[in-house]
């Protein structure tokens, strides 16, 4: 039943760029409805492997499947059962609320009856219905950040990649955005994110760290802790950081 | 297709929503036609020519009596030698000399034939053609005139001479030149600098991890300043038509066809140059120094390019707009179809090809 069970199945997958082997040989599995934690200085791999397991970059080596479909050669499927939320902003700023949900809804080839529905509910539970005709622009970024994950999940993809969503976020619009991912998860979501906030990789069911393109540890933040006797993933992260080669 | 849809309208949006990008859009071109068009398209009202009368007989007072009347010309009176003439030019007040040879009404009676000499100041080529003009059919009239009740007519012929520049090259030239402009401007700096930004926001990435296929995006993008940029032809050339009175000589419909493809190789382009750059500004900069000097410098709308050392005759070739340029031209001016023009045509659809498939090769590139 495991099996069954494995939403993205990665092994010994691996980039080189040249010389330069930007992910070695990571080898993992997230189930469904986990919110897996994807850490790592800067300069670790973990973009590079992200961008892979979203169809973005074609792997060098390994085997990987995201929701039952090859990272080689179904990538159009891939993206079909995917969202996706950059550490930048990336909805339009010229854009209305509401004209960014339809046109996402519209590329992700909702119908028209599903992106109207869809639109009053969002709206409705970012508690955004009398921003809707306004330009994104004119959001606080905390809104924002709110808005870019609904819409990321709009099309209730079976994984959604969150790459360092809560940048620059005060910590109570941080902790309202986890509600969210926390309800997504709930729903049977995939969330797969990356942070630098350590307080943040608590909130994760499992969290993987990426040292110079191979991935060291992959448990609980609980079990982590212990085996590294350490109090807090602060100390489990520098303990694994320190030994890096590569940086920024 | 409806992913399409659902695309193009959000550029529109974009575009609609953007102050100085619809500024440039519809502004410039209606601005520099009017520039263009009133600096140097002169009233040809009240101009002063010179007459140089070597018959003095009936024939040429009722002709000279009948071109003082028009309210175009001033006349003067005055027997010159060729070399006065020349020099009379030379201070800039006259416009044009008519020369009435000796023996001009007997030539009519006898040869049933005589002939008039107009001298203008090609210098500036669209006064001297519509002084040009305007004596021409004056001198047409008066001959139907005379002719109106005669079996066998006479005819009197205008000996034209431009002097400066005898071939008139840039004449009516700015309307098609300003349409390259406009139209490089618009779809090679738009398309370019609208795929960077979303490469500069980060919505790229998104549009890229999402089913939406990334050559329709490109496509996607590019089509709405498709759109745009023939609503800009169309504004030139009623701009053209109804404000400068330079008709469309040739067939509307071909000018639209060759239009598009002249768009469609400037989105190829800006397509390209949004691939090859990361940055708003460096789009721009490229688009601007890359794409519009090479136009202004080699499409023959501001130089000749008969003109140029041989090199440079021969980098003109790569030019795009120097094709569309002739192309436009010949339909607008001359009138000429497309038997006349397949081989700039062809010569653009090689290019829009070929920028076309390295700009999409370098993108598929880029994505892996």
């Amino acid at each position: 039943m495991m099996q069954d069970d494995r939403v993205i199945v990665c092994e010994k997958l691996t980039k080189r760029f040249g010389d330069f082997v930007a992910t070695n040989e990571i080898t993992f599995d997230v189930h469904r409805g986990e919110i897996f934690g994807f850490l790592g200085a800067n300069g670790a791999g973990k973009t590079t492997a992200m961008r892979m397991l979203c169809g973005l970059s074609s792997p060098s080596s390994g085997k990987a499947t995201i929701a039952g479909f090859d990272v080689y050669t179904q990538t159009e499927q891939i993206k079909k059962h995917i969202g996706y939320m950059s550490q930048k902003f990336s909805l339009y700023e010229n854009l209305t609320v509401r004209e960014n949900i339809e046109f996402f809804g519209g590329i992700y080839g909702l119908s028209d009856e599903r992106i109207r529905s869809k639109t009053a509910e969002l709206l409705q539970r970012l508690g955004l219905k009398s921003e809707a005709n306004k330009l994104v622009a004119s959001l606080p970024l905390g809104w924002k950040q709110k808005l870019s994950f609904s819409v990321a999940v709009l099309h209730e993809p079976k994984i959604v990649f969150l790459d360092e969503p809560t940048g620059g976020v005060d910590p109570v619009t941080r902790r309202q955005f986890w509600d969210m991912i926390y309800e997504a998860a709930n729903s049977g979501i995939t969330v797969f994110v990356t942070t630098h906030y350590m307080d943040e990789a608590e909130y994760c069911n499992r969290i993987s760290i990426m040292v110079d393109g191979r991935m060291e540890v992959l448990d609980t933040p609980a079990n982590l802790k212990s085996s590294f006797h350490a109090r807090s993933m602060d100390e489990v992260f520098y303990q694994l950081a320190r030994g890096a080669k590569r940086g920024d | 297709m409806k992913q399409f849809l659902a695309f193009v309208r959000k550029e529109f949006y974009h575009v609609l929503r953007d102050r100085r990008t619809l500024l440039i859009l519809f502004g410039m071109p209606i601005a520099q036609i009017l520039i263009f068009g009133f600096a140097l398209t002169n009233e040809v009202k009240d101009s002063e020519i010179l007459v140089v009368d070597y018959a003095k007989d009936n024939a040429s007072q009722e002709l000279l009596t009948k071109i003082g009347s028009s309210r175009y010309f001033n006349i003067r009176q005055a027997a010159l030698s060729h070399n006065e003439i020349l020099s009379t030019f030379r201070k800039g007040k006259i416009k044009a000399v008519v020369v009435f040879p000796a023996h001009f009404n007997e030539d009519l009676l006898h040869q049933n034939k005589a002939q008039v000499q107009i001298i203008t100041d090609a210098s500036d080529v669209n006064t001297a053609n519509m002084v040009t003009n305007y004596l021409s059919s004056i001198i047409v009239d008066y001959q139907n005139q005379i002719n109106a009740n005669l079996e066998i007519p006479y005819r009197i012929t205008p000996e034209v001479r431009m002097l400066y520049n005898p071939q008139l090259k840039g004449a009516h030239g700015f309307v098609p030149g300003v349409m390259a402009l406009v139209l490089l401007l618009v779809s090679v700096m738009m398309t370019a600098i609208s795929i960077v930004r979303e490469k500069e926001t980060g919505t790229m990435e998104i549009l890229l991890v999402s089913p939406f296929k990334p050559v329709l995006v490109i496509f996607a993008k590019a089509f709405p300043y498709l759109a745009l940029s023939l609503v800009n032809v169309t504004a030139i050339l009623l701009l053209s038509v109804f404000v400068l009175d330079l008709p469309v000589k040739g067939s509307v419909a071909l000018l639209f066809a060759e239009s598009t493809l002249f768009i469609i190789t400037c989105l190829a382009l800006g397509i390209f140059i949004s691939i090859k750059t990361s940055s708003q500004q460096v789009a721009m900069l490229i688009s601007l120094m890359g794409m519009l000097l090479p136009t202004i410098m080699f499409s023959g709308f501001l130089f000749p390019i008969e003109n140029m050392p041989l090199p440079l005759q021969v980098i003109s070739n790569i030019v795009p707009s120097k094709w569309f340029y002739i192309i436009v031209k010949s339909i607008m001016i001359k009138g000429l179809g497309l038997a006349a023009l397949w081989r700039e045509t062809l010569i653009l659809l090689g290019m829009t090809l070929f920028l076309l498939l390295v700009s999409l090769k370098s993108f598929k590139i880029r994505l892996q």
